[in-house]
């Protein structure tokens, strides 16, 4: 799918409530622009809870189920087997939760939903901390990065989440990002276009909570790409494969170093030396499995 | 083709009245004693003797989840549980009578732990008592079955868009045997129609739902809820009227009332204990004690001016609790004596707290009940005492 090829459509209103730069806000329209406005989103409490613009407004052009925090694959279980009985076919169900609702308080929703294979698309977009809360960590919150309950930075490396739910064998797991805009259309399109539970996680830099100009958002994206602390995949029926950029990047010389990626926000300004060594080896660690995985195919 | 007469346990009626009721989306989680009424769903489903989906999902949590989700999709919708399991439900309780969803829930009652127990006591719905919910609660298995039925009708009323629990004890209804009359399914289908949603989720007519609200509007919501309740207070009476018209089982609206007539004590209970009550009652009239029993069908919306006529006869009043709220007493006898509250002439009241956790509640520890509250009035001792039965010694 090209860029061209995008609806002119914005489902997305103007005057939503979202942060300057925010890559959430980005990923939402970017969603609607490949689902169109035939698409019930469900979603948790999240920053899309304060995107959406409070009552009685919305900007959101389809309709929106507010649900609680650990229940978005479990709503979304209902509502599928709800259409199931009236019939309707042509509607895309999409549970949209942050970090914090999918891989911490909503993991077992999802993994029940997944385990079902519950037809519908979970996309979880990741901004690495409890963002509408104030930005207290998550198990998404990556290794030595400031949150307000990880002061001194967290101590635990991320949760690899997808891999989590690849784990789950349903028909399709990816990782996207919007600053690489057409990996991510590609991705939802395909996802659209199958059955059964398809998880989609996007790493959605976040202006205030990680410390950076707004209008830095989309090189944000790019940096964790380029140095590996985001890597972008997609499981399809079981297969992993690693996608450009990142598919370029299994060989760790042409992957750029993390601390040129750490030091653009002010979340890992408290980083030692030390820390920098941890991170850079648990991304070439994580890596070694990618390339094992990826060249399985 | 003619009503039919089945033996079955509580469990089974209440999946009998699921079927009955056709729910198109059950989403349930097994817990003891619960676990035979979702076996039996599944089961129905599975033999295509019953055409709904049976979601098999990984908590109570998410039953109450899912059924949020189908509900607001537009059908009807059915679960069950006990105990625990409605504990961990309890946030989504809130949900689902927040977004004016119509649910019916089976709660077989179970004494909450720890420690572990899987026998009876009301405490784990009575706790649930401020979720918005309608609380029925029940004293057989023909009553489980009809009092289902009623409870769609009554929730699906577009003056009450409320969720209703059907509570019955387990082990003593849940894994008991009766007869029951199950009508024709046509004559059912004629009593309750299929589901007609308010509200659905439509994508050409899109709205939100449950959006963050200011202090502007909220109040505005919580009023309409007790509105809703009003209303349904209303209703309740008439649909069990209608209800007995039609199949010819109906249980007093609110309260079921036994030799209530020219009484000097009244004993009011809920559940099974109400009709061990009516033992006791016969027992003691024939020894020219004058006593009735009252047995409550619906704890939310709380029938307050029910309870005042109910009152106005009698010299005293006994409360039975098959539960506790912990620092004060039965939350029954909290209620009627609330109710009571102001009116010229009220009863003295006094509170009994028995069959907690399942202990067997006898129709002699009812006469005893009976015999102490009488003792009580003679000396003038009454008014708000409560005392436990059948307890033993405790170090």
């Amino acid at each position: 799918m090209a860029l061209k090829e995008l609806s002119k459509e914005e489902c997305l209103l103007a005057g939503n409530a979202a942060c300057a730069g925010c890559a959430a806000a980005l990923s939402i329209r970017l969603t609607y622009k490949v689902m169109g406005s035939r698409t019930v989103f469900i979603v948790p409490a999240c920053c899309t809870t304060v995107i959406e613009s409070p009552y009685p407004h919305t900007s959101f052009a389809s309709p929106l189920l507010n649900v609680a925090f650990e229940t978005t694959a479990a709503v979304a279980s209902g509502f599928v087997a709800a259409l199931k009985r009236r019939k309707i076919t042509d509607i895309n169900v999409i549970g949209w939760a942050g970090d914090g609702g999918t891989v911490d308080i909503g993991i077992q929703a999802l993994s029940g939903a997944a385990e079902r294979n519950t037809d519908f698309i979970y996309i979880c977009y990741d901004n690495e901390a409890y963002g509408n809360t104030g930005f207290q960590r998550s198990s998404a919150s990556p290794y030595g990065s400031w949150t307000t309950t990880t002061p001194s930075g967290k101590k635990e490396h991320k949760k690899n989440f997808p891999m989590i739910m690849a784990a789950h064998n349903i028909p399709y797991v990816a990782t996207t990002s919007p600053s690489y805009p057409l990996d991510m259309i590609t991705k939802l399109k395909k996802a659209k276009e199958m059955h059964g539970t398809r998880y989609i996680q996007i790493l959605a830099p976040c202006s205030p909570g990680w410390r950076f100009p707004t209008e830095k958002t989309i090189e944000m994206g790019r940096m964790a790409v380029l140095t590996g602390m985001w890597a972008l995949f997609e499981v399809e029926n079981g297969k992993f494969r690693l996608n450009n950029p990142s598919a370029s990047l299994v060989d760790k010389t042409r992957r750029k170093p993390v601390k040129e990626y750490l030091r653009m926000q002010g979340r890992f300004s408290n980083l030692t030396k030390e820390d920098i060594v941890v991170i850079q080896r648990w991304v070439d660690d994580t890596w070694e499995n990618y390339k094992k995985l990826h060249s399985d195919v | 083709m003619p009503s039919k007469i089945i033996i079955d346990t509580g469990n089974h009626i209440a999946g009998y009245a699921c079927k009955a009721a056709r729910a198109e989306v059950v989403a349930a989680y097994p817990i003891t004693p619960q676990s035979p009424v979702v076996e039996q769903i599944a089961e129905l489903i599975e033999k295509k003797e019953m055409d709904a989906e049976y979601i098999a999902v990984e908590s109570e949590h998410s039953a109450m989840a899912a059924l949020v989700g189908a509900s607001l999709g537009g059908v009807r919708t059915f679960t069950a549980t006990s105990a625990q399991g409605l504990a961990l439900m309890h946030e989504m309780l809130h949900w689902a009578s927040g977004a004016r969803l119509p649910i019916v829930m089976a709660v077989v009652n179970r004494a909450m732990g720890p420690p572990w127990t899987i026998w009876s006591d009301l405490t784990d719905s009575l706790s649930q008592r401020d979720t918005g919910w309608i609380q029925y609660y029940c004293a057989s298995n023909q009553e489980i079955f009809d009092t289902i039925i009623q409870a769609y009708k009554l929730c699906e009323d577009k003056q009450v868009l409320l969720p209703a629990m059907v509570c019955f004890e387990g082990f003593i209804l849940s894994h008991t045997s009766m007869p029951v009359k199950i009508p024709d399914q046509k004559d059912i289908d004629n009593f309750l129609p299929p589901y007609k949603p308010e509200y659905v989720v439509d994508v050409d007519k899109p709205f939100t739902q449950g959006a963050i609200v200011s202090p502007d509007y909220y109040m505005e919501y919580r009023y309409l809820i007790q509105e809703a309740m009003e209303n349904a207070k209303m209703l309740i009476p008439q649909i069990d009227k209608e209800y007995g018209k039609r199949f010819g089982t109906q249980y007093g609206g609110f309260i079921e009332p036994y030799r209530c007539e020219d009484v000097d004590l009244i004993l009011l209970s809920m559940g099974t204990i109400g009709s061990e009550a009516k033992i006791a009652v016969d027992n003691l009239r024939k020894q020219g004690i004058k006593i009735g029993s009252a047995r409550l069908r619906v704890f939310r919306p709380f029938p307050m001016e029910e309870i005042r006529k109910l009152t106005e006869n009698t010299q005293m009043l006994a409360v039975i609790d098959r539960a506790i709220s912990f620092g004060i007493e039965g939350a029954l006898f909290t209620e009627v004596k609330a109710s009571l509250y102001g009116e010229p002439d009220t009863p003295p009241c006094a509170g009994f707290i028995a069959g907690l956790g399942g202990r067997d509640v006898t129709f002699h520890d009812i006469e005893k009940i009976a015999e102490k509250s009488l003792k009580w009035l003679k000396t003038g001792k009454t008014s708000g005492k409560t005392e436990w039965i059948g307890l033993k010694e405790v170090f």
